[in-house]
């Protein structure tokens, strides 16, 4: 779009939804808040959040839960990966949100954006291999078959880091989703807007609805009954201060959520496996062998 | 004894082949690592002082003591009549064997042995061991045991058919062999475990048996190389156990060959008690098929009874 | 014919009490030396079988926590800087001495905690054993073992263990952390202090160096302390899901790395094509092995409606040839319950369970005059909302439950707040792993009931916890990854 196109005509705003069980609802409460870029130029009015549209989003997630933890590991890798084509084919959008987000240089965003895409596709080839890299036969000492696979804990509250709204936010929710987890992802709470984009995104890339749930508002308010919700599984503390991240533990221990500390990262570079790992439970499966007939024995 | 033709609950089972095999196979399955699991577990019983005793006496008394050889002669099952009526010479308050276990030719000489002590003389028959003759020959030759005295005849089944899945002919087959035997004679059932493979397979095997109106089941014949086992007896014993349950009927055990020393067959014992349980504690239901456990059970017993361990030349060869 | 009669009645046969000799007192075990408590307190040990006093022995207050915490501290610097393959060959040392001395350690575990001789001799001690064996292999290879290439250990491990296995939790909490080259500061429950004691000495015969491994008897107070040390980089707990949530809450907000092994209410579930015979041998297992105080427990018996009669008779047949009594004889299947605390839960909870209108049923069964024993109990009649179905009782209770179709059975078996083991019986494969694939637990048999193995992954789902025991996985829990 030029410049003189946009002197030309008035552009239309969009009005920024949250991401819930595939819809696109306003916050119950009607409440909105104000975000601006970083020099505090008016951006958006966008949801804010109550505790009862965590609620909803918790209830969106369980229920996608069993058909997505259920579906094959190569069908979660085609739509993780449909959803770095979708972004691409976006990607003009997400520079245009990232650096007015972000207050970065448009050469700067663009790097953002395409590390961003590249981390959905690098994801996206995980699926289907992290059962084998983790799971596996047991030698038992015994005429016992045992294997070990990792399954997804389930529901995943997800606190997206702050200051990287967008390349942060996938580098939290792929890891996720990719093992069959659904999330209930609370934005960048200065720069929800990509997060809330994405969510658009996912909604035409063959994510199921539910499986990404995408809050925008005050961090404390909505992660408070996330992390005490006793059906929510688990919980990853990426966004969250030091102060609010002893909090929200505190409030995981109540039904034992998987708790992931915010910790450091340069979420340029590429990725462990630790967050895959950190919502992964391990289930051991055991079955007697034996010998094949009865004549096999002897005391 | 009750009579032993299957209960009015499973009269219709045997009406057909097919019938009959989907009964069969319609038995719990077995899962063979809990199976032997189990029996070992009850291995581990420890079987002390006035117990062991007991379980000494108890195995003596449920001897069938067997010589099944091409080279038997008159003096050899004479000799192995005496030894199942005195086999500790030096000490009469040893009991006596259950039985006598020959082929159909001794019957009379085992007997003539054996006559007036209680010890029964059991035959075994239908082409022993490998069973593999025409039904009439295997008749003949039960009627032959039978007509010479035999209290007992240990047949064994026709383990090919039973194998190709033709189960009715090995019913029927039994069927015949019990009317051969008579009012008077009991029959014992040889499955050959060790060569039907499968505990599946000793299950199925030990219903048919009992449909057909076993007296007792029987492991093998103790000429291949798998003969009792724990596991092997421990699934008879819940067969004969659930055919009660089921019809009132009550089926003896008998497991055979591979049986040497005491400590084994007081696991046996143990595995009677705890499976089966009491009622079987009798060597009416429960019979070792075994030559070489005698003298064990002689010298755990001379053991017991002095203190001191005793050695093979303080009891008798035979 | 038979001149043999009377039945078969097993005469007593006990295991010799002397091979093991218990001292009058212990001390603490801190910085290779056994010492008094700094306050001078201490706490009788005694044998639930007959309540007879076993020993008398220190009970650490927090100055000996944090005396102990030191001693691990300054133990750290050299232990995690040897090489791998020398903290390997101590592991195997001890794995060693452990082998020798099983028979001592076997004795003394069924006079501490009561259960039978049978299964510490059988199932505790070789298991025990087994783990050294594993995690000592582990030490020089930790490069290989999927955590990076060059895995670092975490510091001090403050480690809380149950009464119900206590050398075996004692292994199972100490090999994996030596093997990675931390050094541990360890709780044995109140009730079973004796075998981590003698494990102490084990560790002086090996050798291994001061402080390595820190032995501090104690109650609850003792552990919270321990967990709460600033020093503490790492807390690995195995206990009661309250006082895991306790102790998630004190380590949060800390670098502190957290594994739970917590509680459970396992489902066994009973198709109708099962092999019958084995399925009842594994309810047995599943919820009498150790008198049910097993947190895998299958204490919930789901089983199939059209075969519950038939399985019910046969289960009953069987719990009549259980034998209850002296631990320490050899043919004892049911020991005495650990505590009288203990007992009392058990007993409230299935008079709550006839309160609330199951039908309850146990064996003839006759206790001793003495001592903590409970019957092995049956509850038919049971629902979801009964208490009995829902709270762990981790006593020889069995709730049994109906089904009418694996659908059923799966949501049934999933509806509870824990998620440690379940239990599967079918001869058909397909269901099994389909079944096994919906199952919320962490450990799932499949016609069998609790195995364990030093190989073999053991840890929860949901309220049971967090982090894996055992195996490859079991590293993760003391390694900085």
């Amino acid at each position: 779009m030029s410049e003189k196109t946009e002197q030309q005509r008035l552009t239309v705003f969009k009005t920024y939804k949250l991401y819930v069980g595939g819809k696109f609802p306003r916050s119950e409460s009607g409440r909105v808040y104000e975000v601006t870029d970083s020099k505090g130029n008016w951006l958006a009015n966008a949801p804010q959040s109550s505790r009862k549209d965590a609620r909803d989003a918790v209830v969106a997630a369980r229920k996608a839960f069993g058909a997505w933890s259920g579906a094959t590991a190569y069908n979660r890798g085609q739509v993780l990966y449909r959803v770095a084509e979708m972004l691409e084919g976006r990607r003009e959008q997400f520079v245009r949100e990232v650096a007015e987000a972000e207050g970065l240089s448009k050469s700067k965003a663009a790097a953002v954006v395409d590390a961003t895409i590249d981390r959905w596709v690098w994801y996206a080839g995980w699926t289907d291999k992290i059962s084998q890299v983790v799971g596996g036969a047991n030698p038992v000492a015994g005429p016992y078959f045992n294997l070990s696979s990792p399954e997804p804990s389930g529901v995943v509250a997800v606190v997206a880091p702050q200051e990287s709204s967008f390349l942060g936010l996938v580098s939290v929710v792929a890891p996720v989703i990719a093992t069959g987890n659904t999330a209930v992802v609370i934005a960048s709470e200065k720069a929800p807007l990509p997060a809330l984009s994405l969510g658009e995104v996912l909604a035409t890339s063959d994510v199921p609805g539910g499986v990404v749930n995408v809050l925008s508002g005050r961090t404390a308010e909505i992660a408070a009954p996330l992390a005490a919700h006793q059906d929510v599984n688990a919980i990853d503390l990426a966004g969250a201060d030091e102060g609010l991240a002893k909090e929200l533990e505190i409030a995981a221990a109540d039904n034992l959520k998987r708790v992931l500390r915010p910790q450091p990262v340069d979420y340029f570079e590429t990725p462990g496996i630790e967050r895959l790992t950190a919502f992964l439970e391990t289930k051991t499966v055991w079955h007697p062998t034996g010998s094949l007939g009865a004549s096999g024995s002897s005391y | 004894m009750p009579p032993s033709a299957p209960a009015s609950a499973l009269s219709d089972v045997t009406a057909s082949d097919s019938t009959l095999r989907r009964f069969l196979h319609g038995l719990p399955g077995v899962d063979a690592v809990g199976l032997e699991a189990r029996a070992a577990s009850l291995g581990t019983r420890s079987i002390k002082t006035t117990a062991k005793a007991y379980a000494i006496d108890l195995a003596i008394s449920m001897v069938d003591l067997t010589t099944l050889e091409g080279a038997d002669t008159p003096g050899k099952v004479r000799a192995l009549g005496a030894k199942a009526v005195h086999p500790d010479p030096t000490d009469r308050t040893t009991p006596t064997t259950a039985a006598v276990c020959v082929y159909p030719d001794m019957v009379a000489v085992a007997k003539e042995a054996v006559a007036g002590s209680g010890v029964k003389v059991a035959s075994v028959a239908t082409a022993f061991p490998a069973g593999r003759a025409a039904l009439e020959v295997k008749l003949a030759d039960v009627r032959e045991a039978v007509a010479a005295g035999a209290d007992e005849i240990d047949m064994v089944i026709d383990r090919g058919a039973f194998l190709a899945g033709r189960y009715l002919k090995v019913y029927d087959e039994i069927v015949a062999v019990k009317e051969a035997c008579g009012t008077n004679a009991r029959l014992k059932v040889i499955f050959e475990t060790g060569e039907l493979s499968t505990y599946d397979n000793i299950r199925r095997a030990s219903w048919l048996g009992m449909l057909a109106g076993a007296d007792f089941i029987k492991t093998s014949t103790g000429k291949v190389a798998v003969n009792a086992t724990p596991p092997n007896t421990l699934l008879m014993l819940e067969a004969v156990r659930d055919f009660r349950a089921l019809t009132g009927v009550q089926v003896g055990v008998k497991p055979a060959g591979g049986i040497r020393t005491s400590k084994d067959a007081i696991k046996f014992l143990v595995l009677v008690n705890e499976t089966a349980g009491a009622d079987w504690l009798d060597n009416h239901w429960f019979r070792f098929g075994a030559s070489s456990l005698l003298n064990d059970l002689l010298m755990q017993r001379q053991k017991l009874a002095t203190g001191r361990y005793s050695g093979p030349d303080y009891v008798t060869v035979d | 014919m038979n001149n043999v009669s009377s039945a078969f009645e097993y005469a007593p046969a006990p295991e010799s009490r002397s091979v093991v000799d218990i001292a009058p007192s212990y001390g603490l075990f801190i910085d290779g030396e056994f010492t008094e408590a700094a306050d001078g307190k201490v706490f009788k040990t005694i044998s639930p079988s007959t309540e007879e006093v076993l020993s008398e022995v220190a009970q650490a207050g927090s100055e000996d926590v944090d005396r102990a915490v030191k001693a691990a501290r300054k133990a750290f610097e050299k232990w995690s800087a040897l090489p791998g393959s020398e903290r390997a060959k101590y592991l195997f040392r001890i794995a060693r001495i452990i082998q020798e001395r099983s028979r001592e350690l076997a004795v003394l575990e069924t006079l501490d905690n009561g259960k039978p001789i049978k299964e510490t001799r059988d199932a505790d001690l070789p298991l025990v054993a087994a783990h050294f064996f594993y995690y000592a292999g582990w030490a020089d290879k930790l490069e290989h073992a999927g955590f990076g290439r060059n895995p670092r250990p975490l510091g001090v491990a403050g480690q809380v263990i149950p009464w119900n296995f206590p050398l075996l939790m004692l292994a199972w909490k100490i090999a994996p952390a030596l093997a990675t080259g931390n050094t541990v500061v360890l709780k044995p429950a109140e009730t079973t202090p004796l075998s981590a004691l003698f494990f102490a000495d084990i560790c002086r015969q090996a050798g291994l160096p001061k402080g390595v491994v820190n032995i501090l008897p104690g109650y609850g107070d003792t552990g919270a302390a321990l967990v709460a040390h600033p020093d503490v980089n790492k807390v690995a707990f195995t206990g009661s899901t309250a006082v895991g949530k306790e102790i998630a809450r004190t380590v949060a907000g800390t670098r502190k790395k957290l594994t739970l092994e917590l509680g459970g209410k396992g489902a066994n579930i009973v198709f109708d094509d099962a092999p019958i015979d084995q399925a009842v041998e594994g309810i047995v297992n599943g919820i009498f092995f150790n008198q049910g105080q097993v947190c895998c427990a299958g204490s919930r018996l789901l089983v199939q409606e059209s075969i519950q009669d038939e399985l019910l008779e046969s289960l009953k047949r069987r719990l009549s040839t259980l034998r209850l009594g002296d631990p320490l004889d050899k043919n004892t299947d049911i020991g005495a319950i650990n505590s009288a605390e203990q007992l009392a839960r058990i007993s409230a909870l299935a008079e709550q369970g006839q309160a609330e209108g199951a039908e309850r049923w146990s064996p003839a069964c006759e206790l001793p005059e003495s001592g903590y024993w409970f019957a092995p109990t049956l509850f038919t009649n049971v629902t979801q909302a009964h208490t009995i179905a829902r709270d762990e009782i981790f006593g020889p209770v069995l709730s049994v439950l109906t089904f009418r179709t694996p659908d059923e059975a799966v949501a049934k078996a999933n509806n509870t707040q824990y998620g440690l083991s379940a239990g599967i019986w079918t001869e058909k494969g397909s269901r099994i792993l389909a079944v096994a694939n919906k199952l919320r637990a962490g450990v799932v048999w499949s016609n069998t009931f609790n195995k364990f193995d030093p190989t073999s992954p053991f840890g929860g789902y949901k309220e049971s916890g967090f982090g894996r025991e055992g195996g490859r996985h079991g590293l993760e829990a003391y390694l900085d990854v």
